[in-house]
C-alpha cells in the first residue's frame, strides 16, 4: 500500500512538473483515438447496415397496386403459396410497413414523420426455404396481375454485400496501420520524456531502485494521459456523431436502407474501445521507450 | 567487508582495471586514487554492480557479488550510500523529497520519512533549504543533500566519487569533515579523489591505481605526484565523475 501511495503520488507529481511532454503526448494520443473512432463509427454503421440489407433482400416483397382488393390478395397469397420452394407467405399492410421502417430508424424516427403521406404499398411477403428458388418463383409471380412490382435482385444484394465487405476490410487494414503508427508515435513522445529524465533514472538504479520502482510513475503516467485522452475523444467523436445525424436530415436519411447506429449504444462502445487502446498504447509506449535504460 | 580477488574488467581492448586485490575492513576510510583513465570508476562501478567483472571475485558482506541475480540488485545497492561528484540530485525534486526519495525506495512508512528526512537535513546543516529545489542552492549545499540521501537508509558503506571535485577548498573541507563524521558512525566511506591537499592532510588509508593496477595501498598515505597526470580541473569533471 505504502509504495502504490508513492508511485501514485509521483505519476501525479511527474505529470504536473513534466507539462510540455505530457501534453506532447496528450495530443497525439487523442489525435489517433480521434482518427480511430471515425473509422470504428463508418464501420459500425456499415455493418448495422449490411446486416438489414440481408435480412430484407432474404425476402421477396411483392408490392401490390392500391386497388388490389383484400380477396384479391388473399388469392394471391394462396397461389403463391402453392408454389415450390416457398416457406411461408405473409401480408404486410403499407401501415405496418411504415412502422417497421420507423422501428429500425429507432431514435430518428421523428425525420419519417415528416412525410406528407405514406408512401409505402400494401405488400405480400414471401420466405424462401432456399434462396436458389428466388429466380423461379419470381418469374411466376410476376404473372399474376394486380402486381405493381417485385422487390428481389440478388445480382444488387451481392454488390452490396460485396462493396459493404470491401469497405469494413479497408477500414479494418487501415485501423491496424493506424494503432501501429500510433504505437509509434507515442513510444516516440515517451521516449523523449524518459530521454529528459535519463538522469534521473540511472540516478535511481545507483541509489537502489528495483526496475518497476523506477518503471512505475512511467507507467502511470502513460496511462493515466491514456485514459485523458480516451475520454477527450470519445467526447468529441460523440458531440460530432450526435451534430452529424441530426443535420443530414431527411433527405440522406432516405438513402439508407436502415437508420443510423443509436447514439448512447455507439459512444458506451466506443469509450470501452478508447480507454482499452489509450491505456495499452500509453502503457506499451512507456515500457517499450525505457527498455534500454533499464540493463538489469 | 569489501574483498576484490584477482578482479580484471576490460572494455573491449581497453583495460578497465587489471588483477585487482584488495581487502577494505569495516569501519575503513580509503582513498581511492589515481590519474585520469586508472580505473577508478571502473573500481567502484564493479562494487555497485553496474558492470560485471571479467574475471576474479568480489566479496561483499559475505556474499559473491558477482552471483547476485537481477532482482537481488538493488537491495545490494541500497546497503550502500553514494555521493557523486556532479551531486545527481533529481532536478524536479525539492531537497526534502531527494532525501526523502532515498527511503521511498526501500518503502519505509511515509511517517517514517517525515520524521527521518529532518534530522538528517539537520545533521548535514541544511534543514533551512529543505523546501528549495537543488538549482536553487549552492554547489556546496547540493553536495550535503547528495550525503544526506546517501546515508539516509544508514548504509554499511559510503562510495563517495569525487565529491570535493566541483568544489571551492573551503567548501570541500567542510564536505570532508562531514564524510569523517559519517565515517565516525561506523560507516566505511570509500573515496575516489584528484585531490593532493585532501589526501596528504587527512592521513587516511591511500589505495593508488594506475592503468588498471593497484599500484600502492598505504595506512596514513600521501598523494605521489608522480602517479598522476594533474588533470585540468574540466578534464576531472567529465573523466572522473561515473557517466550520467
Amino acid at each position: 500500500m505504502t509504495s502504490l501511495k508513492a508511485t501514485l503520488r509521483q505519476a501525479f507529481s511527474q505529470i504536473n512538473r513534466n507539462k510540455m511532454m505530457t501534453t506532447a503526448s496528450l495530443f497525439s494520443i487523442t489525435a489517433i483515438l480521434l482518427v480511430l473512432g471515425i473509422f470504428f463509427v463508418v464501420i459500425v454503421n456499415i455493418n448495422s447496415m449490411s446486416q438489414d440489407i440481408k435480412r430484407d433482400f432474404d425476402q421477396i416483397q411483392v408490392n401490390l397496386y392500391d386497388s388490389v382488393t383484400a380477396e384479391q390478395s388473399a388469392d394471391m397469397m394462396n397461389q403463391i403459396n402453392a408454389m415450390q420452394g416457398v416457406a411461408d407467405v405473409a401480408y404486410q399492410t403499407r401501415e405496418t410497413a411504415l412502422e417497421n421502417w420507423k422501428e429500425k430508424w429507432g431514435e430518428n424516427a421523428d425525420l419519417l414523420d415528416r412525410m406528407p403521406t405514406n408512401p409505402l404499398p400494401n405488400a405480400i411477403l414471401i420466405n424462401l426455404t432456399d434462396i436458389a428458388y428466388a429466380k423461379t418463383i419470381v418469374a411466376a409471380v410476376s404473372k399474376i396481375n394486380g402486381i405493381e412490382n417485385i422487390s428481389y435482385s440478388q445480382d444488387t444484394v451481392d454488390k452490396l454485400l460485396r462493396l459493404t465487405r470491401m469497405i469494413q476490410i479497408v477500414s479494418l487494414v487501415v485501423i491496424i496501420v493506424l494503432v501501429a503508427i500510433s504505437i509509434t508515435v507515442v513510444s516516440n513522445t515517451i521516449k523523449l520524456t524518459v530521454l529528459a529524465r535519463e538522469r534521473e533514472i540511472v540516478i535511481m538504479r545507483y541509489i537502489g531502485a528495483t526496475n518497476w520502482f523506477i518503471r512505475g510513475p512511467f507507467l502511470l503516467e502513460g496511462i493515466v494521459i491514456g485514459v485523458i485522452a480516451a475520454v477527450i475523444s470519445a467526447a468529441a467523436i460523440g458531440f460530432l456523431y450526435y451534430y452529424a445525424v441530426g443535420h443530414l436530415g431527411v433527405d440522406f436519411a432516405l438513402l439508407m436502407p436502415t437508420g443510423f447506429v443509436p447514439l448512447p449504444f455507439l459512444i458506451e462502445n466506443l469509450f470501452i474501445i478508447f480507454v482499452a487502446l489509450g491505456v495499452s498504447i500509453g502503457a506499451c509506449g512507456s515500457i517499450i521507450s525505457m527498455r534500454r535504460f533499464l540493463g538489469r | 567487508m569489501i574483498e576484490y580477488k584477482n578482479v580484471s574488467k576490460k572494455y573491449g581492448k581497453n583495460i578497465g582495471v587489471a588483477d585487482i586485490n584488495v581487502r577494505i575492513d569495516d569501519g575503513e576510510f580509503v582513498f581511492l586514487v589515481g590519474p585520469s583513465g586508472a580505473g577508478k570508476s571502473t573500481f567502484v562501478k564493479l562494487l555497485l554492480k553496474m558492470i560485471d567483472a571479467d574475471k576474479g571475485s568480489i566479496m561483499y558482506n559475505g556474499y559473491d557479488v558477482a552471483k547476485l541475480t537481477p532482482r537481488m540488485v538493488p537491495r545490494h545497492r541500497r546497503s550502500m550510500g553514494i555521493v557523486f561528484q556532479d551531486f545527481s540530485l533529481l532536478p524536479k525534486k525539492t531537497v526534502f523529497e531527494n532525501v526523502a526519495f532515498a527511503m521511498e525506495i526501500v518503502q519505509r512508512p511515509y511517517r517514517t520519512i517525515q520524521r527521518q528526512v529532518p534530522q538528517v537535513l539537520e545533521l548535514v546543516g541544511i534543514s533551512a533549504e529543505a523546501n528549495k529545489y537543488p538549482t536553487e542552492i549552492s554547489i556546496g549545499e547540493q553536495q550535503r543533500v547528495a550525503i544526506a540521501r546517501a546515508i539516509m537508509n544508514n548504509p554499511d558503506v559510503l562510495i563517495a566519487d569525487e565529491p570535493t571535485g566541483n568544489l571551492d577548498p573551503d567548501t570541500g573541507w567542510e564536505i570532508m569533515r562531514l564524510l569523517e563524521q559519517v565515517n565516525r558512525r561506523g560507516t566505511t566511506v570509500l573515496m575516489v579523489t584528484h585531490s593532493r591537499e585532501i589526501v596528504n592532510a587527512m592521513n587516511k588509508r591511500v589505495v593508488a591505481i594506475k592503468d588498471g593496477r593497484l599500484v600502492r595501498d598505504e595506512l596514513g598515505g600521501f598523494y605521489h605526484p608522480e602517479e598522476d597526470d594533474d588533470p585540468s580541473p574540466a578534464q576531472a569533471k567529465t573523466e572522473g565523475a561515473l557517466p550520467l
